[in-house]
């Protein structure tokens, strides 16, 4: 079955949605994220939409389920990339993803996750050869 | 207003929904819609394609260029044959939902557009059209 990816680094999740999802498709990536957290006991999760040309209530309310997820489960989400006119558009819809914070990119993202856990980096990379 | 150009599409599944707002983008991108007004039309038909396909059990969507006086602009024309909606005004308001979603769509999809018209019968189905002009 077709898959979005979530890819391990360090304490967080990196996904990439890069294809233009279909609903069942984001219901399992819903579920993916918040088995994978569970499973590698992730402290943050960020999803990188740049590549989405729309987000609809069905995908707004994903990621909101999924940030509200996550942080049951002690993660926190952010959401960057989002696109200029993808954002104007789902705000005039009535969506402004209240609960879900969100960044710029991937590097202030990563920041903001890094904030959040008190890391100078994503120091838990390079554990196993640092002293 | 004069019709330049039409084609039907099907609501069925899921990936219905997709091919549906893939063409809509590449009309859109034709007329020389900008991205912002792609955008807003896109996720109007994704809005509205889903309600056909959860709640009036599949339908189909029709494209059609059309010509107004001095203008162009998108048609879009979504048919189920669902249940109907017994009260479109309710139906309107934001956040009013009888499914699982959040009840954005019918109204949300509405401020998205320049023109839109709904008609339905309870027990007969909901059509609902929109314009978006350039």
């Amino acid at each position: 079955m077709e898959r979005i990816p979530i890819l391990r680094m360090g304490p967080f999740l990196l996904i990439t949605i890069q294809v233009d999802m279909h609903d069942k498709l984001a219901m399992q990536l819903q579920d993916d994220v918040t088995e994978r957290i569970s499973d590698w006991g992730s402290s943050g999760v960020l999803i990188d939409i740049s590549s989405l040309e729309i987000v609809d209530s069905f995908i707004g309310r994903m990621l909101a389920n999924i940030a509200a997820m996550s942080r049951v489960l002690g993660a926190e989400t952010v959401v960057v990339g989002m696109q200029p006119a993808v954002a104007i558009t789902l705000v005039e819809l009535g969506m402004s993803l209240p609960g879900v914070r969100t960044a710029l990119n991937v590097e202030s993202g990563m920041e903001l996750l890094n904030a959040s856990f008190g890391r100078s980096q994503i120091g838990t990379m390079h554990d196993s050869s640092e002293a | 207003m004069t019709v330049a150009k039409r084609e039907l599409l099907p609501l069925q599944t899921s990936s219905d929904v997709v091919v549906a707002r893939q063409k809509v983008r590449q009309w859109a991108i034709e007329l020389r819609f900008s991205l912002i007004d792609q955008t807003k039309l896109v996720t109007a038909a994704s809005e509205l394609a889903r309600n056909a396909l959860d709640h009036g059990q599949g339908g189909q969507m029709t494209i059609e260029v059309v010509n107004g006086a001095a203008r162009s602009g998108l048609r879009l024309t979504f048919e189920d044959h669902g249940p109907g909606i017994p009260d479109i005004e309710m139906a309107l308001k934001d956040g009013y939902t009888t499914g699982a979603g959040m009840g954005l769509g019918l109204g949300g999809s509405k401020r998205l557009v320049n023109d839109f018209f709904i008609e339905s019968e309870t027990g007969k189905g909901t059509k609902i059209t929109v314009v978006r002009w350039k």
